[in-house]
């Protein structure tokens, strides 16, 4: 039991207020601007809301000399491209900075090319010098399973995935690694290397998004450079994305974005070849001829292999 | 004779915990911390080895911790001392330099003067030390 571990004189002899604990440590302000500032994702937040409740019951076991040691804190965040995981990443090291589980909260996010060296010895003190950016905060590693080649024995990734147990074992108390990439890749990856899999305490999947929550995506998207879409353009955004998602290379909320990219390309074009005076209102204006431009609009069958424009 | 330089020459060596708060400070103000090493303890030789590069971008004291039981490890008898640059415009200089370990056993410094003409009066200091050769001036 435990409690036998605890100190007699660290125990409780009052009633502890979790909601002012909750409070205390600003951590309602990052959870609320998570379920604020991201469309959907409901099983996404409902798991880190979970583990946020997890860490805050375990900081306050800690104080009361219940908790004996670091909690593993070393996730997996699987879902297709663009949806999200990244950017929860980056929530997630503010909560674990206002938790305290990590000093300075900050997320280093690295690939394979970031960590694994080009020739003998190289792959080390490339590591190493990443652990060193990252001790403090959290280390987001995308598309995870690349460190892993299987079919080349002499591959350097072995070396730094040996390296990086090591500190994720040793070290748990310095940094959080976050693994990510697509769900079934990573699944062979945890497979293959054992000792991932047993060194992470927390599994998150990231779903595919509506039509409808990539819309309010895009929404969202353009709100903030200050961009609308007419009524018309907005039904014609629904349409785009209905068919985008039937095309190759559909990454959710990423190709939202590369298509509003596009769309603003359109839309300059169209006000520069624009006759007369502009009302400055059409600057912010996206008009349905900007949508209807797209290749997935001007194509009726799709061609595969071809990256949307 | 125990060699003083830089900041806290006054104070007593710091322990690692200090050495430790002292640079975080410098992390949170955004300075890059550099590690540096010299077995030639002369108040006026400013050319010390370096301890591999300038550690920009790091965000919390205990990677730089690691760095310096390294080194510390390697050169057991040598001076190091911590140093952090301010890359902000306008001091684009170092803001902090101490010494974080010297030689367990410091011979200090030899006086010699030599007369020259019209009975003037030349001095030298010269670390015992130098009188071996480098690697081999300080311990056993």
């Amino acid at each position: 039991m435990m409690l036998d571990h605890a100190d007699p004189a660290m125990r409780p002899t009052e009633p502890i207020d979790l909601k002012a604990e909750f409070a205390g440590a600003g951590i309602s302000e990052v959870l609320d601007g998570l379920e604020r500032d991201l469309v959907g994702l409901k099983p996404v937040k409902a798991r880190i809301r979970e583990i946020a409740a997890l860490l805050l019951v375990e900081r306050v076991r800690q104080k009361y000399g219940y908790a004996t040691e670091a909690p593993t804190l070393h996730m997996s965040f699987t879902g297709n491209p663009g949806t999200g995981k990244t950017t929860v990443a980056l929530r997630m090291a503010s909560i674990l900075k206002a938790l305290g589980f990590v000093r300075q909260g900050q997320l280093i996010s690295v690939t394979r090319d970031d960590l694994v060296g080009q020739y003998i010895g190289h792959t080390a003190p490339k590591t190493k010098e990443i652990l060193k950016k990252a001790i403090g905060g959290v280390l987001f590693i995308d598309e995870a399973y690349y460190l892993y080649r299987p079919d080349n024995e002499r591959d350097y990734g072995q070396e730094a995935i040996e390296i990086l147990l090591q500190v994720m074992e040793n070290q748990r108390e310095d940094l959080v690694v976050i693994l990510a990439g697509y769900a079934d890749r990573m699944d062979k990856f945890f497979t293959l290397n054992p000792g991932f899999r047993s060194r992470i305490a927390h599994h998150i999947d990231f779903p595919d998004y509506e039509n409808a929550e990539l819309l309010s995506i895009s929404d969202t998207m353009l709100q903030r450079q200050n961009y609308r879409f007419t009524p018309e353009a907005r039904a014609v955004m629904d349409r785009y994305i209905a068919r985008r998602r039937e095309r190759p290379y559909f990454s959710n909320a990423r190709s939202i974005r590369n298509a509003l990219d596009r769309a603003r390309l359109r839309q300059a074009n169209r006000l520069i070849a624009h006759d007369g005076l502009i009302d400055p209102a059409m600057l912010t204006m996206i008009e349905p001829e900007d949508l209807l431009g797209s290749r997935v609009f001007l194509e009726a069958d799709t061609h595969a292999g071809e990256v949307d424009t | 004779m125990r060699v003083t330089q830089g900041c806290f020459s006054y104070l007593p060596d710091l322990t690692d915990e200090q050495i430790s708060k002292q640079i975080q400070y410098c992390l949170d103000n955004g300075w890059a911390v550099n590690l540096e090493y010299t077995d030639d303890p002369h108040p006026r030789n400013t050319y010390w080895e370096m301890w591999g590069l300038p550690m920009f971008d790091i965000r919390d004291a205990k990677a730089i911790m690691g760095e310096l039981s390294d080194c510390r490890r390697i050169h057991t008898d040598c001076y190091i001392r911590l140093s952090a640059f301010d890359a902000t415009n306008t001091w684009e200089s170092l803001r902090i330099s101490f010494i974080v370990q010297r030689p367990a056993d410091e011979a200090g410094f030899m006086l010699t003067r030599q007369e020259i003409g019209g009975r003037m009066m030349r001095y030298e200091t010269r670390a015992y030390g130098l009188q071996k050769p480098e690697g081999a001036r300080y311990g056993d």
